[in-house]
Order: C-alpha cells, then sequence, then structure tokens
C-alpha cells in the first residue's frame, strides 16, 4: 500500500492545527491549568485535618488521589469536547470550501484522505493526552509525592476516549455540516456519559431493563467503559478496597470503581473504530463533491 | 528488455490517443440533466472551448472527466486511460470553478502540497514552485498566507497549483471568473505557451470573446446538450466579410454579387462564401465604381452572435 499521500494528508492536518492557533491555545489554557492544580496540591499540607493537626503523608496521597479523579475527569472531558469540535468540520468543511476539489484530482484515493485526517487527528489527540497528562502527574507528584498506581494506562484510556470520539465525528463529517456532526458528537458523548451512570443504577438495584440499556448504549459508544477504566487506574489500593467492599451498590458511581474494563471489552472498542473508519471512508467515497 | 519494449509500446498508443474521447457520457441529478449524452474528442496540444451559458453542465463536464463524480452512464478516456483512472492523473492539472486553497499556508506552500500528492520527484519542487510563482505573476508574496489574497491572486495561485509537472492535459473552469483585463490577458499568454509546449486544454467558460482569442475548437453546450462543435472557422462561417460602403446606388451594391451571396442592410454589406484571399478584390471593385470604404471585417459573426442563433434556433425546434 502507498501511504505516501495517507502521510500528507495527516501532515497537513496537524499543520492547521498549529497555523490556526490551535495547538498554542491548547498548550497555553493546559499548562495554566496545570501550574494552578499543582499549587493547590501544594497547598493541601498546610489544612488543617483535626484540631490544627497538619495531615500526614499518607493523607496528603489520599486527598492528591481524589483530587487527581477530578483533574483528570476535567482533562478527559476538554479532550473529548475538542475532538469533536475538531474532527466534526474537518472533511465537510473541506468539501463546502471545495478545497478538496483540487486535492481529489491528484493520484489520490478517497481512503487517503480520510485514513490521513484520522491520523493527524488522532496523533493530535494522543500527543495531547500524553503531554498534558504527563505534566499534571508530574506536577501532583512533585508537590504531594502521589503517583497513581498505573499511570500510563490512565494516560492511555484518556487517550482512547479521545480516538472513539474524533472518530466518530470524521464520520459525521463526511455528510453533515460541522456545526451539526459537533452538536451530535457532543451529545452522543454526554448520552454514553449518563448510559454508563443508568447502567450502573440498573446493576445496584438488580433491574434489567436499566442494565441493558447502559450496555447497549456502552457499545454504541464506548467511552465511559474507558473512562471507568481511567477511574480504576487511579486509584490507591485503600480506595479500591473501599470500591470493592462496596461492592455492587456502587455501580452507578462513575468516580469510584471496582474492577477496570474487560479485555473483550477493549477488544470490541479497538474494532469500534476501525469499523467506523471503514464506513468514513465507505461514505466518503459515496459523496459527490 | 520486454518491460521497456512494452512501456514503449504502452506510450506510443497513449500518444496516439485523444487528449479526451467520450461517448454517451450523461449526469443526472435526480430529475436534473446535469450533461446529456456528451460525445467528443479533444485531440491532443488543443485548446478546446467548452462554451455555454451559466447552468449549461460545463463543470458538470469537468468533475466528469477528472474523475470527481461518477457518470450516471456512458463512458469516456482521458490520455488514453479510463475515466477515473488514478494513475493518469499525475499527468493532469485542474483548476475548479470553485477554487479556495489552505488559507492557512503561504502559496509556495500550497504549490508543494501539490507536488507531493502530484508524486513529482523530490528533486524538482523547488524549480516547480518557483517557475509556477513566477508564471502566474505572485513572485514577490511568497511569505503571505493565501487567507490574505485577494479573490483573483487565489485564482492565479490555482492556475499556479494546475500547471505543476507540466502535465499533458489541463482542466481550466472559468479561469478568468476573478480576474481584471490585465490577469486575462496573462491567462492568454499561459494558454499560448501551453499550446506551444503540446499540452491539451480543456477550457470552460461563458465568456465567448475570450474564448475566440485563443481556441482551437469549440464545443457550445446548453441545457447539458451539444448544440455545435467544431474548429471556429467551421462554426463562424469562416468564408463571409461585412464591410460599410457608402456612395454606391443600390444596381451598383448589387453587382457584388459576383462575389457570392449578399446580404444588405443598406449601410453594411455581408458577402458570403467569400475566400479570404479575395477581400482585397471586393474593396477594390467598389472603390471603381466610385464607393467609400468605411470598415471591412472578415468573419464578422462573433461567437457570441452564433451562440445566440443557434440558442434560437433550438428554441425554434423545441
Ligand atoms: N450537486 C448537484 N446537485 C443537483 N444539481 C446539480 C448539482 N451540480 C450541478 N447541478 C445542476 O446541473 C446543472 C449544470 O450545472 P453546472 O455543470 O454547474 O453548470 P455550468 O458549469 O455550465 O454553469 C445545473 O442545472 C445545476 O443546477
Ligand atoms: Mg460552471
Amino acid at each position: 500500500m502507498d501511504v505516501a499521500p495517507i502521510l500528507t494528508f495527516a501532515k497537513l492536518t496537524i499543520w492547521e492545527a498549529s497555523r490556526r492557533k490551535l495547538l498554542i491555545a491548547l498548550v497555553l489554557l493546559t499548562l495554566a491549568i496545570i501550574v494552578g492544580t499543582s499549587f493547590l496540591m501544594s497547598r493541601l499540607w498546610t489544612v488543617s485535618v483535626q484540631n490544627g493537626r497538619p495531615p500526614s503523608e499518607v493523607e496528603v496521597r489520599l486527598i492528591a488521589s481524589q483530587l487527581l479523579i477530578l483533574i483528570a475527569f476535567m482533562f478527559a472531558a476538554v479532550l473529548a469536547l475538542s475532538s469533536v469540535m475538531v474532527a466534526a468540520p474537518s472533511i465537510s468543511a473541506d468539501v463546502e470550501s471545495g478545497l478538496v476539489l483540487s486535492m481529489l484530482s491528484r493520484p489520490v484515493r478517497r481512503a487517503d484522505l480520510v485514513i490521513g485526517k484520522w491520523l493527524g487527528l488522532a496523533v493530535l489527540v494522543v500527543a495531547y493526552a500524553g503531554g498534558s497528562g504527563f505534566l499534571e502527574l508530574l506536577g501532583i507528584s512533585l508537590t504531594t509525592g502521589y503517583v497513581p498506581p498505573h499511570p500510563v494506562q490512565l494516560l492511555a484510556y484518556i487517550a482512547g476516549e479521545g480516538l472513539i470520539l474524533l472518530t466518530l465525528a470524521l464520520l459525521l463529517s463526511t455528510r453533515l455540516p460541522g456545526m451539526t456532526g459537533g452538536i451530535i458528537g457532543l451529545v452522543a458523548y454526554f448520552v454514553a456519559w449518563v448510559g454508563g451512570i443508568l447502567g450502573g443504577v440498573g446493576v445496584a438495584i438488580g433491574n434489567d431493563a436499566l442494565r441493558h440499556t447502559g450496555t447497549v448504549i456502552g457499545l454504541l459508544i464506548p467511552t465511559d467503559q474507558l473512562w471507568r477504566g481511567a477511574v480504576y487506574s487511579m486509584e490507591p489500593a485503600s480506595i479500591l478496597a473501599a470500591a470493592r467492599a462496596a461492592g455492587r451498590l456502587n455501580s452507578g458511581n462513575p468516580f469510584l470503581v471496582s474492577n477496570p474494563p474487560a479485555f473483550a471489552f477493549l477488544a470490541w472498542a479497538a474494532v469500534w473504530i476501525l469499523g467506523l473508519l471503514a464506513l468514513t471512508i465507505w461514505s466518503f467515497r459515496k459523496r459527490e463533491v | 528488455m520486454l518491460d521497456l519494449q512494452e512501456r514503449q509500446a504502452a506510450a506510443t498508443a497513449a500518444a496516439a490517443s485523444p487528449a479526451i474521447h467520450s461517448v454517451d457520457l450523461a449526469k443526472h441529478y435526480g430529475k436534473t440533466v446535469a450533461l446529456a449524452n456528451l460525445t467528443m474528442t479533444v485531440p491532443r496540444g488543443e485548446v478546446f472551448g467548452f462554451l455555454g451559458p451559466n447552468g449549461a453542465g460545463k463543470t458538470t463536464a469537468v468533475k466528469l472527466l477528472v474523475g470527481l463524480i461518477p457518470a450516471t452512464s456512458g463512458e469516456g478516456w482521458m490520455l488514453g486511460k479510463p475515466l477515473g483512472d488514478r494513475q493518469v492523473r499525475r499527468r493532469i492539472g485542474y483548476l475548479p470553478e470553485l477554487f479556495r486553497y489552505q488559507p492557512w499556508l503561504t502559496a509556495p506552500e500550497v504549490l508543494r502540497v501539490h507536488c507531493e500528492l502530484a508524486r513529482l520527484p523530490r528533486s524538482s519542487w523547488k524549480t516547480e514552485i518557483e517557475g509556477a510563482m513566477t508564471l502566474v505573476g505572485l513572485a514577490g508574496r511568497e511569505r503571505d498566507r493565501v487567507g490574505t489574497y485577494s479573490k483573483g491572486m487565489q485564482q492565479r495561485l490555482g492556475l499556479g497549483v494546475a500547471l505543476l509537472g507540466s502535465p499533458d492535459l489541463v482542466f481550466l473552469d472559468e479561469p478568468t471568473s476573478a480576474l481584471d483585463p490585465v490577469g486575462r490577458h496573462d491567462v492568454r499568454q499561459i494558454l499560448h505557451h501551453l499550446r506551444e509546449r503540446g499540452c491539451a486544454v480543456f477550457l470552460n467558460s461563458h465568456l465567448l470573446t475570450e474564448v475566440e482569442m485563443v481556441c482551437d475548437r469549440v464545443a457550445m453546450v446548453d441545457h447539458g446538450r451539444v448544440i455545435a462543435s467544431g474548429t471556429l472557422d467551421d462554426l463562424l462561417g469562416g468564408k463571409s466579410c461585412r464591410i460599410r460602403v457608402t456612395g454606391l446606388d443600390p444596381r451598383q451594391r448589387g453587382s457584388l454579387r459576383a462575389f457570392g451571396d449578399l446580404d444588405d442592410d443598406g449601410e453594411w454589406i455581408t458577402v458570403r462564401g467569400l475566400e479570404p484571399e479575395r477581400v482585397p478584390e471586393v474593396v477594390d471593385e467598389i472603390v471603381r465604381q466610385g464607393g467609400r470604404v468605411y470598415a471591412v471585417e472578415p468573419r464578422h459573426l462573433s461567437l457570441e452572435d452564433r451562440f445566440l442563433q443557434l440558442l434560437g434556433e433550438g428554441e425554434k425546434n423545441s
């Protein structure tokens, strides 16, 4: 297979993100957040736990672990929403403006353009998740000494969420205007989030209808399970023990998780991405430009 | 060895094939017939004008030929390869009607992207890019983003993009739509230059006078149908001449019938079927009889007149 055109389109996608100041804006915002949260973390040493006694190391780390889950949620949401916003117009806008006409008259396949765009966006998502996640974890570890039990998995799960949404938005982008695709992508993200909670509640109260609804939504938009995988990677042993002790009653809580996603689910998420990418290629091939 | 022979044979076959050949090519959008049964041949190295009013189907024809949209029916070949062949696109250039290039890149960067996509050898990129910038008159604007260019400058860039890598066939869809008179003149120069190089040009235009100046051959389309095609002489009746004469009485005017069919509106006399070499004889004859000649216009019919005439006939027949 000839990959040169794919790389050209991927490069163009990254180039566009940097020339349009998207990268620099994200980097500056993220650095500000990292510095701010690290500073707050460093203040944990000065809070009083009981009658003016400063917290012990163990206590600081425990609080840090809980705060980290909140911060990670914010990062995951920012990445998910940015992925949707950037991917949703990426094909449709180029078709509407006529930008694709001269490029597609070259010896390239439609698939080259789709795969190239996906690849470029995926590099951005992974680089953002990896870079910002690493710096945030570094800041927290320097100020509190806390490092989550599975840092690499954590970043991989968060990047995975971004990849899922980027793939969905790119598919929508072959047929719908950017704004429409973007809104559908955002709705899908929130539905998946709520669906995960509903399914968990179903498990907790033993309601099969709710449980199945949660499962179906989770398979259609496999972001929520990845989020739960991220939470699992951030839970120190004591929290994990608490989660397990709570048993299935706790299933609805998206911030307390007792098990990582099953391997079968991760395999499904990979197949889902490949399947949607194939659908995107097919859809763009059928589109008249 | 065999490979070489095969390649030579293929090259000969390709050179013998016309730049474009299509048979009953058609495109329907629901009930709209954008293009109906287009059958035509564009020889190599010629400038071919594809003319018609807005909505006639010109852009549709180009998109079909370039392979951007599938045909509803019919077939076609470009440089000897069936439409949609990917490799043959290495040897074509295309300036879309709706031209737009990455506004966040500079012009040389856009050209570079197209060098890459067109698979030109890397060693030639620098010369190609500099050559294109100069050819289309954008030299000196290398550092500006395309988004800051005027519409006309973007169209010039599009022309540069289309001409990268010395293609054998170039499609230009309304290439002067955004250009000022100087730009139009420049485009005509470029077209002459392309013809000298042996590059075939498929030129879409509704600006008929412009086409008259550059095309070897034209086809006129209306409502998706070709209503006339041929060389300009074929279409415009190259063998006629219009002369503005005073000072002759009706009998004397009538005597010019000796040179060909006459059409006399009292001021202008049109002589049809007149070999161009005989124009001076007619003028001599008028002067000999005491007439005064104010204007002599060989081939007085403009493409525009002819086009309106054909449209009128079409309406009468339908
Ligand atoms: N994508 C499309 N969908 C529906 N109708 C179209 C489409 N593209 C072109 N047409 C119709 O086809 C006809 C020919 O259009 P076009 O080829 O753009 O004309 P021209 O380039 O000669 O001005 C017009 O009636 C136009 O409305
Ligand atoms: Mg047009």
